[in-house]
């Protein structure tokens, strides 16, 4: 590591924690339904809403509705994505005259932005209008998360509450979410990044005149367009001269800041945050960085304040640092030690004034190694995504690091609500077999931990795994699953099952040398997203009816505090040994071997 | 029944204040304030649009600096299509693909007798990088110099003139502007 990868880290640390405390704060003034700030600029759009829906802010409703409500509103988004992309060659904003997408391309699109993993089977500069980029895309940015906020507060009031049925408004909770909170938030940071150079505008592509040729082939076609081969088979290439470049356009900045503050990560383009026109500068890629894990950070705080105990909540944030740190350091290390082959083929790799060194395929100049591979921890940590080098061309350790950041279930931080849902799980788990081991009824916040929670514990840890783990196991034996693989060896099966964690885990990102855009990876990791999104959403509503169904037991000599050291590391301890347990002979398999197979060079 | 007229009306609502409302207002303050950054950082140079300064250009003419390797299809640095070659570590495909570039760079700099910095014979993530590092342009100083018929100390000059530090002298990496370096070449060094 070099000694600016450790300041970049120290400062990216404290930065977080400036502004995460005062949004953690604010985020609980806006569930808890107090007057805040924004209050006078935004309430008439919110009453209207609730005038409109013909509901009043302050009808709740018991966990079974709750679910109902959110399920309907996501299979709508999930609809509306996929009718918007089959009929957007008939609608406006479409320059680039964009066809219909098909069917299972738009399939597994319209899941991927609804469950708000933001998978990208398809490219975006040749495939989806801007019309479709706003009006689909953008809009599930703001309401899968909106959804995701939602969820975890609704599990707060679980722990907050006693004796009563009710775990507030689902409409009351999304609204509020995108009105007050992702709204500005996303204002703010895309217009900092058009000041930076990131693009806004509703131009056709330009064509610019380039200094020198560009020489390449290209495939003949004959007038039908179809290829044409030779008596071999081999398509004919042809020689072309070009002294222009075509430059992609669009509304990219208002996408791209809600694609970090909604921990969402599907690019405009099919380079994501590696796109000069996304992320253009150094400074927009630690803002970036900053934007996908402030809604995260900020939620422990709420969390804490709304629980009554700001304690609570530094403890949760403080396991998921430590985890963060620990694994942002490994991948800090591995990419700047490089490839030793590459060494040994007369490649200079090491770090100096004149360049960053290491492991510089599939990264840009202006990040390097450190902003990449910070890029790398915090987009898999939290369940962002987005992606401002290619995961694919990682260093066998480097890229273990975010399959298993992701692995862990994208509690370290993770997406926006789901990371602090799904440690708040682990939580709840780890004072069950705290409980076990001293021989008392465990309870966490005062609430009794009883075997309905532990049921629906154990569903939302299980079905993670089982979708990762099949869906990997089934892609590995047939056909279609198969030729997707790019990479040969090791790294073809790292590719397969980074891709359903990623799409379980409804992170996003992808080793994307797998050709994911057929109809069987298409379906196959659609079913994986929708599951690993809903299937964990349920039983976690249910465990906020049940929690706040219950009396508050008052804190006693025997009841084990959750707020200190020895519960951080319990708590530590929890993820990484359902995480690890659960996979460590496919990372084995994987980025494992690999390794071993990389360091038989030795330059 | 309930729960229908509810999930339609925020639905249609929230999609219109985020899917229009939003990203109108975000265009009509980067049009006004920023209109250069928001439609592409485009170079006008003697009446023509000749690339953008965000946007790497393929070079292969001696009396250029070399961008990096593009996996870009079917050209490389094809602005419509970005992307990466996202070949792994250990493919061997990946491993031939850098020798021959190593191969071809050395041939091109036989005065280079040192190992080739990194930057310049990897793809980038997006195919369109529009950086070198600093390393990468003093490696090729000596060819381009030749090439214009010029002493080497004044590409030398030229790319230190060229060479953007750290962002606030903390963010990311010194860094070469190729396309910029390149146009400065053409206006001072004839």
């Amino acid at each position: 590591m070099t000694t600016n990868a450790m300041w970049m880290l120290g400062l990216f640390l404290v930065s977080l924690l400036v502004l995460s405390w005062p949004l953690g704060q604010y985020m609980a003034r806006v569930f808890q339904g107090e007057r805040h700030f924004l209050t006078g600029a935004f309430q008439p759009v919110e009453k209207l809403i609730y005038r409109c829906c013909g509901i009043q802010s302050s009808d709740e409703m018991g966990w079974k509705q709750y679910a109902l409500a959110l399920l309907a509103f996501n299979l709508l988004g999930a609809l509306f994505v996929y009718g918007l992309q089959r009929v957007q060659g008939m609608l406006p904003l479409n320059p680039q005259q964009m066809g219909a997408v098909a069917p299972d391309s738009a399939f597994n699109t319209a899941i991927s932005f609804v469950t708000n993993t933001n998978w990208q089977g398809y490219s975006g500069e040749s495939t989806m209008s801007y019309l479709t980029q706003m009006l689909a895309l953008t809009v599930q940015n703001f309401l899968s998360a909106a959804t995701g906020i939602a969820v975890v507060i609704a599990l707060i009031r679980g722990f907050a509450r006693h004796s009563l049925s009710t775990i507030g408004s689902f409409w009351v909770d999304m609204t509020r979410s995108t009105l007050y909170v992702l709204l500005p938030l996303s204002l703010v940071l895309a217009v900092v990044m058009v000041g930076q150079g990131t693009i806004q505008n509703f131009k056709p592509y330009q064509t610019v005149q380039t200094l020198d040729e560009n020489t390449y082939q290209q495939a003949v076609t004959d007038k039908a367009g179809n290829p044409v081969k030779d008596a071999q088979g081999q398509p004919v290439m042809e020689t072309v001269k070009t002294h222009e470049q075509t430059l992609a356009m669009g509304p990219v900045a208002s996408q791209e800041a809600i694609k970090m503050i909604g921990t969402n990560g599907g690019g405009f383009f099919n380079a994501n945050s590696a796109h000069p026109y996304e992320n253009p500068t150094s400074l927009t890629n630690f803002l970036q960085m900053l934007a996908i894990f402030v809604i995260p950070a900020g939620l422990c705080f709420t969390f804490g304040a709304m629980v009554g105990d700001k304690r609570q909540g530094w403890a949760v944030l403080a396991a998921m640092t430590v985890i963060f740190v620990v694994m942002t350091c490994i991948v800090l290390v591995a990419e700047q030690h490089g490839n030793p082959a590459l060494t040994l083929a007369g490649v200079d790799q090491h770090a100096s004034t004149l360049q960053s060194g290491g492991n510089m395929e599939g990264k840009e100049t202006r990040f390097g190694i450190t902003a990449s591979a910070l890029f790398i921890a915090v987009t898999t940590s939290a369940s962002c995504g987005a992606v401002n080098s290619m995961h694919d061309a990682l260093t066998p350790l480097g890229g273990l690091v975010p399959t298993a950041l992701m692995q862990m279930g994208e509690v370290v931080f993770g997406g926006v609500g789901s990371g602090l849902y799904g440690m708040l799980i682990f939580a709840i788990l780890a004072v069950f077999i705290a409980g076990l081991m001293i021989g008392r009824t465990p309870e966490y916040l005062g609430k009794k931990i009883e075997i309905f929670e532990m049921k629906m514990t154990a569903l939302t840890i299980l079905v993670t795994p089982l979708l990762v783990l099949m869906g990997t196991s089934m892609a590995v034996m047939v056909m279609a699953g198969k030729t997707g693989i790019y990479n040969p060896g090791a790294h073809g099966f790292s590719e397969v099952l980074y891709a359903f964690t990623s799409a379980a885990n409804n992170n996003g990102s992808a080793f994307a040398g797998l050709s994911t855009n057929t109809p069987f990876y298409n379906t196959m990791l659609g079913i994986a997203m929708w599951f690993g999104r809903f299937a964990m959403i349920v039983p976690i509503l249910a465990i906020a009816g049940s929690l706040a169904a219950k009396k508050r037991l008052t804190a006693n000599t025997g009841t084990m505090p959750t707020h200190g050291p020895l519960f951080v590391v319990l708590l530590i301890g929890t993820v990484l040994l359902v995480g690890a347990l659960n996979y460590i002979p496919a990372l084995a398999l994987g980025p494992v071997a690999e390794h071993l197979q990389m360091q038989t060079v030795h330059p | 029944m309930k729960l229908i007229r509810p999930a339609l009306v925020s639905f249609g609502l929230l999609t219109v204040l985020t899917g229009l409302a939003y990203p109108l207002l975000v265009t009509g303050i980067a049009q006004s304030v920023f209109p250069d950054a928001a439609n592409g950082s485009l170079i006008h140079h003697q009446g023509k649009v000749v690339g953008s300064s965000l946007i790497g250009q393929q070079f292969s003419s001696n009396q250029y600096f070399w961008s990096r390797p593009s996996a870009t299809a079917p050209m490389s640095y094809n602005g419509a299509a970005s992307g990466g070659a996202n070949l792994g570590p250990t493919n061997p495909d990946f491993l031939k693909g850098v020798v021959a570039r190593v191969t071809a760079i050395r041939a091109a700099h036989p005065a280079q007798t040192g190992p080739v910095p990194v930057d310049l014979v990897t793809t980038s993530a997006s195919g369109l990088d529009p950086d070198i590092s600093p390393a990468s342009a003093y490696y090729q100083m000596g060819r381009v110099a030749a090439a214009r018929h010029v002493p080497v100390s004044v590409i030398q000059t030229l790319i230190d003139q060229h060479t953007q530090g750290r962002q606030w002298r903390m963010f990311g990496e010194a860094r070469v502007n190729v396309l910029q370096l390149n146009l400065a070449l053409d206006q001072k060094v004839r």
